[in-house]
């Protein structure tokens, strides 16, 4: 039976209380709020910290609000992300990619923030400890070389969030909470190609919630390659957000791809292929190519490699298509 | 470490000295002998340990106790109404909707979530419900049926949390 590693846990009830136990328990202290991705990984022995700061009592991380945009607190549950009305109507993406993680109960108890920060994967590294061991363990977690690609100088695990290249499409800004108080941070640079250090923040740092700008006007669509139809992670997540003008022109246009690389990447040069211009089928299928370029794959999730790499132009061009409400 | 835990399971409060690391799943089944909750993953994959938290449907392998203490919690062990099987468990019995039935728990307290808050699902929306909860042996046919028959014969949903 796997079982978790023995640990002291703490719930603080404000921001101020949960920085001063990180800082003052340091690497030996690990945020919680949902559990759902630390607690698998810690009964997998990847993560064993002697103190778990849960963030479960902290109200101001579960509001949302709608404010010229909307805030939404790191600490709300992807299912109520998923069933809020005004989510569904102005961000459909982002209601679309929180009802795809994993399963009903999963999102009951998962959060946001959760979701935005969770860890990495890679086949080497999911694994448990007896299993890890036999292998000699890879560069992310108690060894130092990268099974995926023996000659790679760096971790190739892969960012597996469904909401993040959502967060990317729309724009979002987070606000993080550290010892130096509040910083906003631009959705596309809270994330890192790299592994292990896959998140820019540092490990005191508490990602308390997110804005999301005004989108009326836009169109906005979350398409998520997977085995089966639930609880997979994305082998392959698109996501797109659009904005025509009254000819039919697009003034407005970002796209993000999940779990392509160790971060979700901005596809921007896909996206000004189609800016000023009449978004026809054969403009969006070349922008949906180029878009598939920032696609380099590794032999290290679910589902044979080359039919990733192909499916990137195919969920590119659809995800276009219907942020722009063009059918077919 | 140790601490002094408050539980309300299946309507009965229980005081007990636990781990902190414990899950839920560990107390249920070790310190207070439900075993008819199980363990499958244990990494929150396959919903064989699905209990319900003030009526909805939450995966107690991945839940620390004290997250859930003031809450109401109900496993398989109180399906039964006076004695008698839920109509869930009758169904499920009547249409052979359970092969080795170690997914049958999970299943039976995911659909008990659904039937409570809606009445007669349609067959798309039992699916949904039932989309973590893993069964490698029935192929969820029977499975959908059997809930689809209990909601048709079931008391009237209410909105309450506690179903």
């Amino acid at each position: 039976m796997l079982r978790l590693p023995p640990f002291e846990y703490l719930k603080p009830e404000t921001l101020a209380h949960a920085l001063e136990m990180k800082l003052r328990y340091g690497e030996d202290a690990m945020f919680t709020a949902g559990g759902t991705d630390l607690y698998p990984n810690m009964k997998r022995r990847q993560f064993e910290p002697r103190f778990l700061i849960a963030l479960t009592g902290i109200q101001e991380m579960k509001q949302i609000e709608m404010n010229q945009g909307m805030r939404i607190g790191a600490g709300v549950s992807l299912d109520s992300v998923a069933s809020h009305s005004l989510i569904q109507t102005n961000y459909p993406a982002l209601a679309t990619a929180a009802g795809h993680v994993s399963s009903p109960q999963l999102r009951k108890m998962g959060t946001l923030g959760g979701n935005l920060c969770v860890d990495t994967r890679c086949t080497y590294y999911n694994q448990n400890y007896p299993w890890r061991k036999s292998l000699g363990f890879c560069m992310k977690k108690d060894g130092d070389v990268c099974w995926v690609a023996r000659s790679s100088p760096k971790c190739l695990a892969v960012s597996s969030s469904d909401c993040a290249p959502v967060m990317i499409a729309l724009d979002a800004e987070f606000t993080l909470f550290g010892n130096d108080g509040e910083r906003t941070i631009k959705a596309e640079e809270f994330y890192q190609d790299d592994g292990i250090h896959y998140l820019n923040k540092n490990p005191d740092e508490i990602l308390i919630s997110v804005f999301l700008p005004n989108r009326t006007g836009w169109g906005s669509v979350y398409k998520k390659l997977r085995r089966r139809g639930t609880i997979d992670f994305p082998v392959l997540g698109t996501a797109a957000a659009a904005r025509l003008d009254e000819d039919g022109i697009c003034v407005e246009v970002r796209l993000a791809l999940g779990a392509v690389a160790s971060a979700p990447v901005l596809a921007s040069k896909a996206a000004e292929m189609l800016m000023g211009k009449r978004p026809e089928p054969e403009l969006i299928e070349s922008a949906s190519q180029e878009a598939s370029k920032l696609a380099k794959p590794m032999d290290n999730t679910d589902m044979n490699l080359s039919y990733r790499k192909k499916m990137v132009s195919v969920f590119v061009s659809r995800a276009l298509k219907d942020a722009i409400g063009i059918q077919g | 470490m140790k601490k002094l835990l408050k539980l309300k399971v299946n309507g009965e409060e229980h005081e007990l000295w636990i781990s902190e690391h414990k899950t839920l799943l560990e107390v249920l089944r070790e310190e207070l002998r439900l075993t008819g909750t199980k363990h499958g993953c244990e990494l929150g994959e396959c919903g064989a340990c699905t209990v319900l938290v003030d009526g909805q449907p939450l995966l107690s392998c991945l839940v620390l106790p004290m997250e859930v203490q003031e809450c109401s919690i109900e496993t398989v062990e109180g399906l039964a109404i006076n004695g008698n099987p839920h109509p869930l468990q009758q169904a499920f019995v009547e249409l052979g909707a359970a092969q080795c039935g170690y997914c049958t728990p999970g299943m039976l307290m995911s659909a008990k979530s659904l039937i409570d808050h809606k009445s007669n699902p349609e067959p798309q929306r039992i699916r949904e419900a039932l989309a973590g909860n893993l069964c490698r042996c029935t192929g969820y046919a029977k499975i959908i049926e059997a809930v689809g028959k209990a909601a048709s014969v079931s008391q009237t949903p209410t909105d309450t949390n506690n179903g």
